[in-house]
């Protein structure tokens, strides 16, 4: 499906971040990137492995264990002029750098009426189905869309990883940049040559179709791809939108699709309760009710912490291309 | 003013500082207390909502405000800090904007009284969430590092208190490993709100704990500003020519309640806060410099004048500047324009 060409190159989504990694830190001095084990060891998925030998120690800061000061440290970076990137080993191990991200990075601006910013990135990966048990799968974004302030990213394939990450190294604001890790190695495709930006907030449709829209994000996109287009076999045309970025959310684009299809089916890994699509369904509900042909359905996580490290219990937290092409398949028979 | 022929008393050490600098690290504490006063009078009169007490930090701030060089130094405050700000430049002007909320504050009525903002004045925007501050300042003082910016130092300041927050070791260790150009400066008041040193820590030498991270311990009297100025100096000066971080502990004592919505009497004894109040900062540095010529009566009373005319022509310009329209609550969050959800 992702032919290289002269003007771009196959990559999956680690290559896509690496790559983009080492542009920005080849073309600013102001670049840094702070985390742990992202020196010597070149992060554990290697995605900056031997940056370190070409930036040095100074740009490439293996931190200490402790997340709210790599966030804080590169707050106080990105109000004295740098353009830290930090990096929070996993997602699950965000909560110390809680404050520092929502109370902290997202009021730098508005507190200070516009006299400090910070621009600064925060990566992380997150996501299941890796066997990451309790504590290396969750899902993060439902906890921060909630933050004025703050920018959330979530891509899913290799051109959106490299073009919404260059977007948020240049961003002047805070940005959230989540990569589902499940689709680090196991998603490739085709990216473009050359430095380009593709502006946060705008979501993507991936696939178009007429009966049903679906809205998802993350790894979620590629299984509800691969559902949409099972059933297009059946003649049942499912129209498939990435959201790309939670915070700023792209209600266009949903409400535009949501008006042709006139049904939407939200998909999601993280938690139904107070999950993204619990304001998108709210969203469609005060704007759109009466374009619907169908009550809105979600399909997310269960009510519980977290998926467990046994398979089953993987399995059973987790959605799949079939339990999501089931779901399609009721909305487009209502 | 006296010239510097006058005779001093010998145990008077004052590290290098002009008769003119010592007058203004006065000034500063005296300015110090009357504006803290007036927030508290406007605040009990219904003309403002809030106002936070540091009666008793008067000398340790102005001290390590002497220590600051303006216009390349960083400040990294917390929000007892009023003394500090003022000393490194902040005008009572600005201090009475804050207390009033009015749209010309640096946070345009946004934060709490005391949560300034001026990249002119080095002065770094804070929450009121305690030690939160201290890993901006080490992000801060690493920049100055990678850029060899030589001459330049990050001084940080926090109560007592912080130094239980984990994100205070995180920082404190940082600065460490990296010999940044920080001074950490703890203005140790003995009370983080109604909890007494003794429910805080084990070990109520807090510079002590310096000697854990490999950096500097210094102790110093926090009612004494010229010994807050010499050691603060001291610091200042290693940091910003390549020595590394060191941790300062000034001990002092908070005279009154921790704001206007506390009431101090439900955890402290009067007896207590009379007995501290002895030692009280302000009224033992104007003898001092009386005592040394550096002052006469006349020109002390001069100065107390010139202050409270100061004072009230802050309070009263600011009283006259208008709040914020309620719709710049949508300004500013995100560079450009942003489109709010509804």
């Amino acid at each position: 499906m992702a032919v290289a060409t002269s003007s771009s190159q196959v990559l999956n989504n680690v290559e896509a971040v690496r790559a983009t990694l080492y542009e920005a830190l080849k073309n600013d001095d102001k670049v840094v990137i702070l985390g742990e084990d992202v020196g010597n060891r070149g992060n554990v998925f290697l995605i900056t492995k031997d940056f370190v030998k070409e930036f040095g120690t100074e740009r490439i800061i293996d931190t200490p264990i402790a997340e709210a000061s790599i966030v804080g440290i590169a707050v106080g970076m990105a109000m004295e002029g740098l353009r830290p990137i930090a990096e929070i080993q996993f997602a699950d191990f965000i909560y110390p750098a809680f404050n520092q991200i929502v109370g902290e990075a997202a009021k730098t601006r508005y507190r200070s009426n516009g006299e400090y910013t910070c621009p600064m990135v925060i990566r992380t990966p997150y996501g299941g189905g890796v066997r990451g048990a309790l504590s290396h799968s969750v899902s993060v974004e439902a906890l921060f869309y909630h933050v004025p302030g703050l920018k959330i990213v979530v891509p899913s394939f290799p051109a959106d990883v490299k073009g919404l990450l260059n977007a948020a190294i240049d961003d002047p604001d805070p940005v959230l940049f989540l990569e589902h890790k499940k689709t680090y190695r196991l998603i490739k495709g085709e990216v473009p040559d050359g430095h380009y930006v593709i502006p946060i907030g705008k979501a993507d449709v991936k696939k178009e179709g007429s009966q049903l829209t679906v809205v998802s994000y993350g790894l979620y996109v590629h299984w509800a791809l691969e559902a949409a287009n099972q059933l297009e076999g059946d003649g049942i045309s499912v129209e498939v939108i990435d959201l790309r970025s939670v915070r700023p959310m792209d209600k266009t684009a949903i409400l535009e699709s949501v008006r042709k299809t006139r049904k939407l089916l939200i998909i999601h890994e993280d938690n139904k309760f107070g999950g993204i699509g619990a304001e998108i369904s709210a969203m469609v509900a005060e704007e759109a009710l009466f374009d619907l042909d169908a009550p809105i359905r979600r399909l997310a996580a269960p009510d519980v912490p977290a998926m467990g490290y046994a398979m089953p219990l993987e399995e059973a937290y987790m959605s799949s291309p079939a339990k999501m092409a089931d779901a399609m398949r009721d909305m487009v028979k209502f | 003013m006296a010239s510097t022929a006058t005779p001093r008393t010998p145990d008077f050490e004052r590290h290098g500082l002009s008769d003119e600098q010592l007058v203004a690290m006065l000034r500063i504490m005296i300015l110090h207390r009357t504006l803290e006063n007036r927030g508290f009078a406007l605040n009990r009169q219904g003309k403002i909502p809030f106002a936070s007490a540091s009666e008793g930090h008067e000398a340790v701030q102005a001290g390590a405000a002497m220590a600051f060089e303006r216009g390349k130094d960083i400040l990294v405050p917390y929000y007892r800090d009023l003394g500090l700000d003022l000393g490194i430049g902040l005008t009572s002007y600005e201090v009475m904007l804050s207390l009033f909320a009015r749209i010309d504050d640096h946070s345009a009525g946004r934060q709490f009284p005391h949560h300034y903002a001026s990249k002119k004045l080095g002065l770094y925007t804070i929450s009121s969430v305690i030690a939160a501050q201290t890993s901006h300042a080490v992000g801060a003082a690493y920049a100055i590092k990678l850029r060899k910016e030589s001459g330049r130092a990050v001084l940080t300041t926090f109560g007592d208190g912080a130094t239980s927050e984990g994100e205070w070791h995180e920082s404190v260790n940082f600065a460490a490993v990296h010999k940044l150009p920080i001074v950490f400066l703890c203005e140790n008041n003995e009370w983080a709100i109604s909890t007494p040193l003794s429910a805080q820590m084990g070990q109520p030498d807090l510079y002590k704990r310096a000697a854990g991270y490999g950096m500097p311990g210094v102790v110093v009297n926090g009612f004494d500003p010229v010994a807050c100025y010499a050691v603060t100096k001291d610091a200042m000066d290693r940091a910003r020519h390549g020595g590394g971080p060191t941790l300062i502990e000034a001990k002092c004592y908070r005279f009154l309640s921790h704001t206007t919505d506390d009431d101090d009497r439900s955890y402290r004894t009067r007896a207590e806060v009379e007995e501290r109040r002895k030692e009280d900062p302000v009224p033992a540095f104007e003898r001092a410099l009386l005592e040394q010529g550096v002052l006469t009566k006349g020109s002390l009373d001069e100065l107390k004048a010139s202050i409270l005319a100061e004072a009230n022509d802050a309070t009263d310009r600011a009283e006259a500047v208008p709040y914020a329209p309620p719709g710049d609550l949508f300004t500013r969050l995100y560079e450009g324009p942003w489109e709010p959800w509804q």
